[in-house]
């Protein structure tokens, strides 16, 4: 894949130079990481599937003729049936399997944006901090990374589950608190080499105060990578989120997921392979499109390709 | 060396004593306690539970006791199997766990360094995109999704393979179970390694042992897949950490009894103290296969210095 778009580049960066000359002015590097975003067929297709699912999961339940815990006697485990409507069957309890797994798309989604907010948030400033404050701090801050990545977290999520409840909030921190650690190293990195920039030096010879200067130069400029592992790291959430679901441990009724449904579904394969078929094929496709859009964002904001 | 060794093993007591500090506490801070049985207890007895398993004492001291315990290997009785320790669940069920875990290792690595050597020695053909194009498949659907699929396909439809169980460890019974836990390690990595293989298979030494006129087939067997290997060794560590928790799911899906069931069922079942003994005991496998492979790491390439 990697091989294909970097091909692309190559002669499309051709046309970009004489585009270039032609409008006699430079490019930012973002409008320049856009174009080359947009050139990759697989990114903007994965965006487009992407987009189509999330608002289908956002606005398809609201117009759906079948509410989500609506219950219809006579339907239970029935097959997908295009005559009636009910295009990807029924669940083991009758409800509509649609309905149900854009509804679950919601929940998936949603704990994928917001536990990686929660990890950017952690992670960013606690790089941002320790890459600019440096020498001990730094070392110190580091040392306590080095030792919470040897920690097997998943075991940990999964404990707090049981022992705390299956509450969806504890789940956003959860996850969030647990995937903060790569973000934090890779931030802490970028800030190491951007605290000896001029603009820095800057900044603090007019007296802004470190946190400003953290706040307003430094994070800013470390947007690029961020952005990257932020895009690789929501489809890491949903799996996570959907695999906690599946054991039992994530979302519970009435909320769902497709961790949630795909676990239903597995229970009832031999006689009603379409409950897993479905949420299971959606929740592929959103994580592939994921990853590839991250892939995509990589080799567009990569300068090594250029 | 050596030094470097020792320092890790000391770098390791703190990661350690982190992991037993947090299971020890959050059992405590846990809603409920051991012998909240269904109906309530006369309060003399519960009063001589308490005492006979130390929860009497202040929690520094229980928490000391904790520790003591862990260092000799007593993870304390399980809540629920009443006449086990957790050690004992631990010991019947790791053999099963390991079986799986090494096969499924093994596996990995073979297919994985396999396919991605492929793809990178026939890069941008259909074969690279097919075997990258399936990678992608591989990392994108979970291990949760591929079982109960091979064990419908495989085991109830065409019958060639048990949908299930263990029977002692038989070949049979481990073919779907390994092959789901691999999976999504063999797409990593195949990825990883097509992207060094490639990387490497550009270098100068590469172009040297081709003039040189050396069969093509010894240039990328003893020149270039060596060291297309180190990303790979590097990911060991991760990709042990994957199949232990994968394995968690995979022996719930097939029904297996190892370690990954008992956690899950301690789980759900409360067992508190089975549950934090699981996530201690594969807390420090974990450490130590890390330790290993960075060892082994630093043996197979001499650049890296260790501080």
């Amino acid at each position: 894949m990697a091989g294909l778009t970097r091909g692309c580049a190559m002669s499309e960066s051709d046309v970009a130079v004489q585009e270039l000359a032609k409008a006699g002015g430079g490019r930012s590097l973002w409008q320049d990481a856009w174009r080359r975003l947009f050139r990759n067929r697989a990114a903007v297709a994965s965006m487009a599937v992407l987009t189509l699912i999330t608002l289908a999961s956002v606005f398809g339940p609201l117009l759906s003729p079948h509410p989500v815990d609506k219950i219809y006697w006579d339907l239970i485990g029935s097959p997908p049936d295009w005559q009636n409507g009910f295009y990807f069957g029924a669940d083991a309890n009758g409800r509509d399997l649609l309905v149900r797994t854009l509804y679950g798309g919601r929940i998936s989604l949603l704990v994928g944006l917001v536990a990686t907010l929660v990890a950017l948030l952690v992670g960013v400033s606690y790089g941002a901090i320790s890459g600019y404050v440096g020498g001990r701090i730094d070392n110190l801050m580091m040392r306590f990374v080095d030792i919470l990545y040897a920690i097997p977290f998943m075991f940990f999520v999964i404990l707090l589950m049981v022992f705390f409840g299956r509450n969806i909030i504890l789940i956003f921190l959860a996850i969030g608190g647990v995937e903060w650690l790569d973000m934090a190293r890779i931030v802490r990195g970028q800030t190491l080499s951007l605290r000896e920039k001029e603009f820095v030096e800057a900044a603090v010879a007019s007296g802004v105060r470190g946190a400003a200067i953290v706040r307003r130069h430094v994070i800013p400029n470390t947007l690029g990578p961020v952005m990257v592992y932020m895009t690789l790291l929501v489809p890491k959430v949903i799996l996570v989120e959907s695999f906690l679901s599946f054991l039992g441990l994530g979302v519970q009724e009435p909320m769902t997921s497709w961790g949630v449904l795909i676990s239903e579904g597995a229970r009832q394969m031999e006689e009603a392979p379409w409950m897993m078929a479905f949420p299971a094929a959606i929740l592929g496709v959103t994580l592939l499109c994921l990853n590839f859009i991250g892939d995509g964002l990589r080799d567009a904001l990569d300068p090594r390709d250029r | 060396m050596l030094r470097y060794g020792l320092s890790r093993v000391r770098n390791a007591v703190p990661t350690l004593l982190i992991i037993v500090t947090i299971a020890f506490f959050m059992v405590r801070l846990a809603p409920g306690g051991p012998f909240d049985a269904e109906r309530s207890l006369p309060p003399e007895i519960e009063k001589n539970l308490a005492a006979a398993y130390h929860l009497d004492e202040p929690l520094p001291a229980q928490y000391v006791r904790y520790l003591s315990n862990i260092v000799r290997g007593d993870f304390g009785p399980s809540f629920r199997y009443r006449d086990h320790t957790v050690s004992e669940l631990i010991a019947i069920g790791f053999p099963v766990s390991l079986k799986l875990g090494i096969a499924a290792i093994v596996l990995a690595l073979v297919f994985g360094t396999l396919l991605g050597s492929l793809a990178a020695l026939r890069q941008n053909s259909s074969v690279d995109y097919g075997v990258m194009g399936t990678a992608m498949l591989g990392i994108a659907i979970p291990g949760f999704v591929v079982a109960p699929l091979l064990s419908l396909v495989f085991g109830v439809h065409l019958g060639w393979l048990p949908a299930g169980g263990w029977e002692g460890g038989a070949v049979r019974n481990m073919v779907l179970p390994v092959t789901a836990l691999a999976l999504p390690q063999i797409a990593v990595i195949a990825r990883l390694t097509r992207g060094s293989m490639i990387e490497i298979l550009h270098s100068d030494f590469i172009r040297t042992a081709h003039a040189k006129g050396l069969p093509a087939r010894l240039v990328v067997f003893r020149h270039a897949l060596p060291g297309a290997l180190m990303p790979v060794v590097s990911y060991l560590g991760p990709a042990v950490a994957g199949i232990v928790t994968g394995s968690v799911v995979i022996e719930q899906i097939f029904g297996l009894p190892g370690i990954g069931r008992f956690f899950i069922q301690g789980a759900l079942n409360r067992d508190y103290t089975l549950v934090t003994g699981v996530v201690i005991f594969y807390g420090s496998l974990l450490i130590t296969a890390n330790l290993i492979v960075d060892l082994v790491y630093g043996w197979l390439d001499p650049r890296v210095r260790y501080e």
